[in-house]
């Protein structure tokens, strides 16, 4: 059993002396945490090393298109990897989604936010947070959310706009605004909800918030790229994704 | 006696403890080296610096041990060495900075101070563009119009050259006797207290080694060792006859008279001579062979050792005038110089010092 | 071409750097006059709280001043308890911030300018009877005035130009918080380039101007 665990670690070793590769991944900021844990499993498992950033899926369009050193894209929505896709700037057919982002009202406070989303109609507070629906998915989504439960004319003069959806959590965090819509990946972990209360919008209040991976124009014929596409289809990787709330 | 004064002050390296006892009109010269305290003191007076002690003008205390009367509530008239005139405003602003500031007193006239200073042609100048000597003369009217009730002047020549002071001097002689009030006058330079000053504090090391009427105390024979080449004897005289022949005027004095180059002062005129300790020789008897003019006969004083051990300074009496003679020891010896021994003062140059 | 909304924007930031500005000479002169004059052990450490915003990021500032400001921050407590509500996402909370971010380029070539006069001008001035506070007024600041306008100029301009801390407490709110920095990284990030261009050629050309201005001046100043 030892003697085979030591051949093992041999092997492991040896293969990634011999294989090791380094993958550039950019990632969207509301992935950050499962991108980490996903690529320390896939460091472990493979030998290849994912060197990842992390940013606004818009500002990394702009990089990519402007000669950045990144093989890998996850964004944080659908539109970006087709674009890029269109333009010539990533390898076509590499495109999936390898998550569904689930969009959360949440509050700090506990109690604050009801299970049917009834706050929102109550209108009790002065500062509703919503990622800027012009750069981010999430906001779009809130967005169509508030369309559809017919509540935007109501609660749109007490938007207060973030930037993304990190920053959303940051108003909502330091109690600045009451409540706000962000990803149910930031406030969720292992099952539960880490603080304040929340309430998940149900799909159909939006459209789905694909959040699509691609191999860009520098990523191409590079083996650790596909290794770290391949790795995230896979069960482990999966295991990681759903833990931290969003759907396959 | 008007302004009494004690300070003490202690700074790292340096101690201020000065005594003052200053007559209510005149100016007083306080005379020393640089670095012996004479600003320090002045600032104190100012209330620029605050150190221990007590200061009394005109029975009014802006000083002692529980009251410190804040500068701009002292009724006072500061002339700085470098002129400080208001860099924003014109000559005439600067002017009316103080006037304006200054409610109560008596109001001074404006425009006869300007023309004692002969300011007329620089009121609206910017101070960047007038000469140092044109500078000090709007930084005393200006410190004129506010009315003072004592007058501190801190070297206000000492950053000027010799023409610009020549320019100034006649200036604070017409101040000296028109002002009604008393001047406290900072200077290193000989040559100015003599010609200005009525009364004086010396000032070594940040004490005050001696004060009184300025004849009285420059011809005192143990002070000149402090004054070195400038030791010598001031004192007034009248101009009695002029001789055109030889551009040559006859002054008399208590206790004799003097042939002088003619400055053009007319016959009555009261003159300021003076007779440096350097240019006074004495003899026994009188000699007519020599080409000095002046001889006039004294009598020996008191006599005492110079810096050098070579020289002794000995002060005449010709009359009611103290004259001082700087002699070398020997010389004195060999003429037996006691105190009391008639002699011949041989005098080689008199300044007519206005 | 610009849109309305830009135009808001622009004026909010003349608005915001206008506020700013005047609140900073009115807050920053006392400031730079102690520290141009005292002796104080404390002159140290308050220098350096000035100057803390030229070498910290914008976020760092941001991120605290919405800690600060927030509901459980001392700021924010001092703020309801005073009635006037939480300050971050409004006007007077852009200015606040701004206050702070700004302070170490209005108060320093203040005291740099009150250092340079020195002493000896309102020594002068007390001898002609002017009260300290007179002197100050009638002397120091007018003496100062190069010293005043290179910072009304460095304060509005930094001011406009901030953008970090905007984005840090603004919430982005139209005709409250959008400033025209915040507007160009949304049209930037949105793709806008068009959009962006105007705006942000626009600020190249107004910092450049005001710049030009300012070394004119001293310049001028120092010929």
């Amino acid at each position: 059993m030892r003697l085979t665990a030591t051949a093992l670690l041999c092997l492991v070793c040896c293969t990634s002396a011999t294989h090791a590769d380094e993958v550039q991944v950019a990632v969207a900021a509301n992935f950050t945490a499962p991108a980490k844990q996903i690529a320390a499993d896939f460091e472990k498992d493979t030998g290849h090393q994912a060197m990842l950033s992390f940013g606004a899926t818009g500002k990394f369009y702009a990089q990519i298109r402007n000669g950045a050193p990144f093989e890998v894209l996850l964004a944080a929505d659908d539109e970006t990897p087709a674009r890029l896709e269109k333009e010539g700037a990533a390898v076509a057919g590499t495109r999936f989604t390898y998550a569904t982002g689930r969009l959360v009202l949440w509050s700090a406070k506990p109690g604050y936010v009801d299970d049917q989303g009834e706050v929102l109609k109550k209108g009790e507070f002065k500062h509703l947070a919503i990622a800027n629906p012009r750069l981010a998915s999430y906001g779009m989504a809130a967005m169509e959310a508030l369309t559809t439960l017919k509540l935007l004319d109501a609660v749109q003069p007490r938007f207060v706009q973030a930037e993304n959806i990190a920053q959303a959590y940051q108003f909502i965090a330091t109690g600045n605004a009451e409540l706000g819509f962000v990803a149910l990946s930031q406030v969720f972990k292992d099952g539960k909800f880490v603080e304040g209360s929340a309430w998940v919008l149900p799909a159909k209040l939006h459209q789905p918030i694909r959040q699509d991976a691609v191999i860009l124009d520098k990523g191409r014929g590079k083996p650790a790229a596909a290794a770290w596409l391949k790795y995230l289809r896979g069960d482990r990787a999966k295991a990681v994704i759903t833990s931290f709330g969003y759907e396959l | 006696m008007s302004i009494k004064a004690h300070f003490r002050l202690d700074w790292p390296g340096f101690t201020l403890d000065a005594a003052l006892d200053l007559p209510r009109r005149g100016v007083t010269a306080v005379f020393g080296q640089s670095g012996c305290g004479k600003t320090t003191l002045l600032r104190c007076i100012a209330g620029l610096e605050r150190g221990a002690g007590r200061l009394e003008v005109n029975g009014e205390v802006w000083q002692d041990a529980g009251r410190f009367v804040p500068t701009h509530l002292r009724p006072l008239g500061y002339v700085f060495q470098d002129a400080r005139l208001f860099a924003h405003l014109d000559v005439g602003r600067n002017l009316d900075f103080g006037m304006r500031r200054n409610r109560g007193a008596a109001m001074p006239g404006r425009d006869p101070i300007i023309e004692l200073l002969g300011l007329g042609p620089l009121l609206e100048r910017m101070p960047e563009r007038l000469s140092g000597g044109e500078q000090q003369r709007v930084a005393i009217a200006r410190a004129l119009l506010t009315a003072p009730r004592l007058l501190l002047m801190d070297e206000p020549l000492a950053s000027l050259d010799h023409a610009r002071k020549q320019e100034i001097l006649p200036y604070l002689e017409r101040l000296r006797d028109e002002l009604e009030i008393p001047v406290i006058y900072v200077s290193h330079a000989a040559d100015e207290v003599a010609r200005l000053a009525d009364h004086i504090v010396v000032m070594e090391d940040g004490h005050t080694v001696a004060q009184g009427p300025l004849a009285e105390t420059l011809a005192r024979v143990d002070l000149p060792i402090r004054l070195g080449e400038d030791a010598g004897a001031v004192f007034e005289a009248t101009v009695a006859e002029r001789d055109a022949e030889w551009h040559l005027a006859r002054v008399e004095f208590d206790g004799g008279e003097l042939w002088v180059r003619d400055s053009g002062a007319a016959i009555g005129k009261r003159v300021r001579l003076r007779i440096l300790a350097r240019d006074v020789s004495i003899a026994a008897s009188r000699h007519d062979d020599v080409s000095i003019m002046n001889m006039l006969p004294a009598t020996v004083a008191a006599h005492a050792g110079e810096d050098h051990p070579a020289l002794v300074m000995v002060q005449l009496r010709v009359g009611g005038t103290a004259l001082l003679a700087r002699l070398t020891r020997r010389s004195a010896q060999r003429l037996d110089l006691a105190p009391g021994r008639r002699v011949w003062a041989q005098i080689k140059a008199v300044a007519l010092i206005g | 071409m610009l849109n309305p909304a830009d135009l808001a924007a622009i004026w909010l930031t003349c608005k915001l750097a206008t506020t700013t500005t005047v609140l900073l000479l009115l807050i920053g002169t006392p400031i730079a006059w102690w520290l141009a004059r005292t002796r104080s052990w404390w002159k140290g450490p308050v220098g350096a709280v000035v100057a803390l915003p030229i070498v910290l990021p914008p976020t760092v500032l941001g991120f605290y001043l919405l800690l600060l400001m927030g509901p459980d921050g001392a700021v924010g407590r001092f703020t309801e308890w005073a009635g006037v509500g939480l300050l971050p996402f409004t006007f007077w909370g852009l200015v606040l911030a701004s206050v702070f971010y700004s302070m170490p380029f209005v108060v320093q070539p203040i005291q740099n300018a009150f250092e340079a006069i020195g002493e000896r001008p309102l020594e002068a001035a007390a001898t002609l009877r002017a009260a300290p506070l007179d002197a100050f007024f009638s002397v120091a600041v007018p003496l100062a005035r190069p010293g005043f306008i290179t910072a009304t100029i460095l304060g509005f301009a930094h001011t406009v130009g901030e953008f970090g801390v905007v984005l840090m407490i603004g919430g982005n709110i139209p005709d409250k918080t959008r400033v025209v920095s915040v507007l160009i990284y949304d049209h930037v990030e949105a793709l806008e380039y068009g959009q962006a261009h105007w705006l942000a050629g626009g600020m190249v050309a107004f910092s450049f101007l005001v710049l030009l201005a300012l070394y004119a001046f001293t310049g001028r100043k120092t010929r």
